[in-house]
């Protein structure tokens, strides 16, 4: 019977000391199917893909593959049995050709030498089964994400997987690039390719997949047929509670009368010259694509970039902050984009990264109070709903969603008034997202205010009271709630302004 | 992740009790006299006093070169003052401290003002000072020192505790209240951990940069007035090379070279293991250059189990 299956996982246990991250999963995988795998962040799926390749041990369960049983896999094993898995980060080095990315690790030779030319005519011919279309010779650093992307499915392609994983695959890429990818993804399935398919995406998922699993909290919930789910359903699955609204509701706060910061032609980092007003209480959102100086103008308001001319007003004080640690003592916070990199100090506690900012208030000739340092902790775990065993856990064994209140927990503790979120649900799943949501209306409804960049344009819309439009590090146009448009945001942020129009 | 910390952190005293034990055979018992016990602790005082600063850089995944020259070049001004112009040996202890902190502030101002890998900054006043120090010294011996000056090397409280170790314990004490009791501590861990999210937290970098190694220069300066008085003279080849020791102590103790994790007891241990290392196979007879060997190993495999723990690590 386990024909049918080229991949299977059975009750799939692992336990970290202190934590379970699977519970108890089970996955099969059909031979040429496409099974999208859906769960919230920290549901387990990362552990679970870690499984099938050997990089994570299962404390128990069976693996089986092509009716091979495995206690456990190893790199090896996952390789010679055809599992390959396309992570976000890829594994390619930019200083060598496309060729030499795909026979990475096991050159064709003739002798000691390597055979170039035999090695480019294989992956032309790779390539062009897949109808890529890719120059062997080309420098991998040349290449666009996408393309960079195609190699890695290409070396799996070329090293006979039959299983595929693909994880997140379409966060790095365009929607030009997306669109490709699903043509590789479709034409791999045709071929007998079998693939688990991950993605906070929901439409990708109902666009590629034959099945859908859903897993949730380490456990397996259900598997459905794709022409028969719903995204409400498979919302409710993943987050095991019913989703009525997207965005959570929230009282008008705004203050008119209150400007709370005020941009005059504040420029640098790069060539923004941008003007505008932010009342108390206002969530005003920050649109246009990736690229039109809203992340730049961010890093300005915050320090870490410096402001070449321009002012700016704070309360009506005007402000120059040089440093994140002088915006941060005028009430100024930023949640960054890349959590794992500008955010979170992942090697560090959850207590630790809550009262960074605040250490050097909270101490007497440079000794913490370990009390209040404690205390700090305590409150936001419990007024934002950290999820964690204890305080003292590292921030890099917390889910996406979870570090990212861990880093609200720190600007507020440090009684920031201003907060800039830049992308703030980016790579977090549904459930969390909506508890993000509800912070940041908790933050405007007590009095403070929301600066947010996002390309998300419903994300946009649902959250912002008022929306400025960035393109080339320009502001091409404003909206006021009643105005919201996606077609009018995405025109603006083309570039394609009012003025533009009129001449026209 | 916590566990197999703790485990880490204890298996390090393993081997240092293993060590203690294979030597007090060896030795038919002469290493673990309590007389051998006083020597041991005299002996690590120095470079234990060092290796407190070093631990702050490597915490912040730098590294400080200029140590074993600081070090010399303090011998060498400690001894001048004291002998070439009478200067009161409290006044030549400050003047040299001083200087010493001053050499990693000049060491921060490279690596944190302009940017300059702390690998080539400090080499580079690593080779700066230990040409001044030749230039004082003149590549001769100083000594005829106040006979007090003995109190930080040679003497021993209640003749039997020598005073530089008893110095050595406060630094470490020290050391350890800065790590986990101050806020500058948790700045080190921080930074070590990601510079770029340090910053962003409101941790000013930079200074924080200053401070450590400026805690580094002073505390290599302690170790070479420690140095000196045991000696009763200066060299000016002292303290060539000595930051090896010191980096493989800290090293071996678990602070590990990526940043970021590290304690000061974990460095204890480090220090204890290399001390009784050298002072057994002193006893053994094995020779100068054998040591070497053993030393270079014993840091390549430190390094290497780091490195090892740090590939192990899921992404």
């Amino acid at each position: 019977m386990s024909e049918d299956y080229v991949l299977e996982l059975e009750h799939i246990r692992k336990e970290y000391p202190g934590v379970v991250a699977l519970k108890d999963v089970t996955l099969q995988l059909r031979r040429g199917e496409i099974l999208g795998l859906i769960g919230e962040n920290g549901a387990g799926k990362s552990t679970l893909i870690k499984c099938c390749t050997g990089a994570v041990v299962p404390t128990s369960g069976k693996i089986r593959v092509n009716g091979k049983e495995f206690d456990r896999m190893t790199p090896q094993l996952a390789a010679e049995n055809g599992v390959a898995v396309i992570y976000q980060e890829f594994n390619n080095v930019g200083e060598l050709s496309a060729a030499e990315n795909l026979f990475l690790g096991r050159p064709i030779r003739k002798g000691m030498i390597i055979d170039r030319a035999a090695m480019e005519k294989r992956a032309a011919e790779a390539f062009e089964q897949l109808h890529i279309k890719i120059n062997p010779k080309e420098l991998v650093k040349n290449l666009s994400v996408g393309y960079q992307q195609m190699i890695e499915i290409a070396k799996a392609i070329e090293q006979n997987a039959q299983v595929l994983i693909m994880d997140e695959p379409s966060a790095p890429l365009t929607s030009n690039e997306v669109e490709s990818m699903f043509k590789v993804v479709e034409l791999l399935r045709k071929k007998g390719v079998s693939i688990i398919y991950i993605s906070h995406r929901l439409e990708e998922i109902f666009r590629l997949s034959d099945r859908i699993e859903v897993i949730r909290d380490g456990e397996y919930v259900t598997t459905l047929i794709t022409p028969k789910a719903t995204v409400d359903e498979l919302i409710t699955l993943m987050v095991g509670r019913e989703m009525t609204q997207k965005y959570p509701p929230r009282k008008n706060c705004i203050d008119k009368n209150k400007v709370v910061l005020e941009l005059d032609h504040v420029c640098g980092n790069g060539d923004i010259d941008m003007s505008l007003k932010l009342h108390a209480g206002e969530v005003l959102g920050l649109g246009g694509l990736v690229g039109a100086g809203r992340t730049e103008l961010a890093e300005v308001i915050f320090g870490s970039k410096p402001m070449e001319s321009g002012r700016m007003i704070l309360n009506g004080k005007e402000i120059h902050p040089k440093s994140p640690r002088e915006a941060i003592d005028l009430g100024i916070a930023l949640v960054p984009e890349d959590r794992k990199r500008h955010g979170a100090l992942l090697t560090n506690s959850i207590k630790n990264n809550i009262s960074m900012p605040i250490y050097e208030r909270i101490s007497k000739l440079s000794v913490i109070s370990s009390k209040t340092e404690r205390d700090t902790a305590e409150k936001y775990r419990k007024e934002i709903q950290i999820k964690c065993p204890t305080i003292n856990q590292l921030v890099k064994n917390l889910s996406g969603g979870n570090q990212q209140k861990v880093i609200l927990a720190k600007w507020l503790a440090a009684d920031c008034e201003l907060i800039i979120f830049d992308e703030p649900t980016r790579g977090i799943d549904v459930g969390a997202k909506y508890e993000i949501y509800k912070l940041i209306n908790t933050l405007v409804e007590s009095g403070r205010s929301v600066l947010m960049i996002s390309s998300e344009m419903e994300e946009l819309m649902g959250m912002s009271d008022r929306i400025i439009v960035l393109a080339e590090n320009r502001m091409t146009g404003e909206l006021q709630k009643e105005e919201f448009n996606s077609d009018k945001i995405m025109a603006y942020a083309s570039g394609i302004t009012d003025a533009v129009k009129e001449s026209a | 992740m916590l566990n197999s910390n703790f485990l880490k952190q204890n298996a390090i005293w393993l081997v240092f009790i293993a060590e203690i034990i294979i030597f007090a055979i060896a030795s038919d018992g002469t290493f673990v006299t309590g007389r051998n016990i006083i020597n041991i602790s005299r002996q690590v005082s120095y470079y234990g006093i060092a290796s407190i600063g070093m631990t702050f850089v490597i915490l912040i995944a730098d590294i400080d070169l200029s140590i074993g020259s600081i070090i010399t070049l303090v011998n060498v001004v400690c001894a001048f003052l004291m002998v070439s112009y009478g200067v009161n040996m409290w006044v030549a202890v400050f003047i040299s401290l001083a200087m010493a902190t001053g050499i990693g502030l000049i060491n921060a101002v490279m690596v944190a003002a302009v940017g300059i890998p702390a690998l080539i900054a400090t080499f580079a006043s690593q080779t700066v000072f230990e040409g001044v120090a030749y230039l004082i010294s003149g590549g001769r011996p100083i000594a005829g020192f106040d006979s007090n000056f003995g109190i930080f090397g040679r003497w021993a409280a209640f003749d039997l505790i020598p005073i530089c170790a008893i110095l050595m314990v406060l630094c470490f004490a020290a050391g350890s209240f800065i790590l986990n009791k101050t806020y500058f501590g948790r700045y080190f861990y921080a930074i070590g951990g990601n510079e770029e999210a340090a910053e962003l937290s409101g941790i000013r970098v930079n200074r924080v940069k200053y401070l450590i190694y400026a805690l580094s220069g002073f505390f290599a300066g302690l170790a070479g007035i420690v140095l000196l008085s045991r000696a009763n003279s200066a060299q000016s080849t002292v303290g060539k090379g000595l930051e090896f020791d010191v980096i493989t102590c800290v090293v071996l103790g678990g602070v590990s070279v990526y940043g970021g994790v590290g304690t000061m007891s974990g460095v204890v241990a480090g220090v204890l293991i290399i001390g009784s290392l050298t002072n057994g196979m002193i006893l053994m007879d094995v020779s100068e250059y054998t040591q070497m060997v053993v030393k270079g190993l014993v840091l390549a495999v430190a390094v290497g189990i780091d490195c090892m723990s740090k590939k192990r690590q899921p992404k």
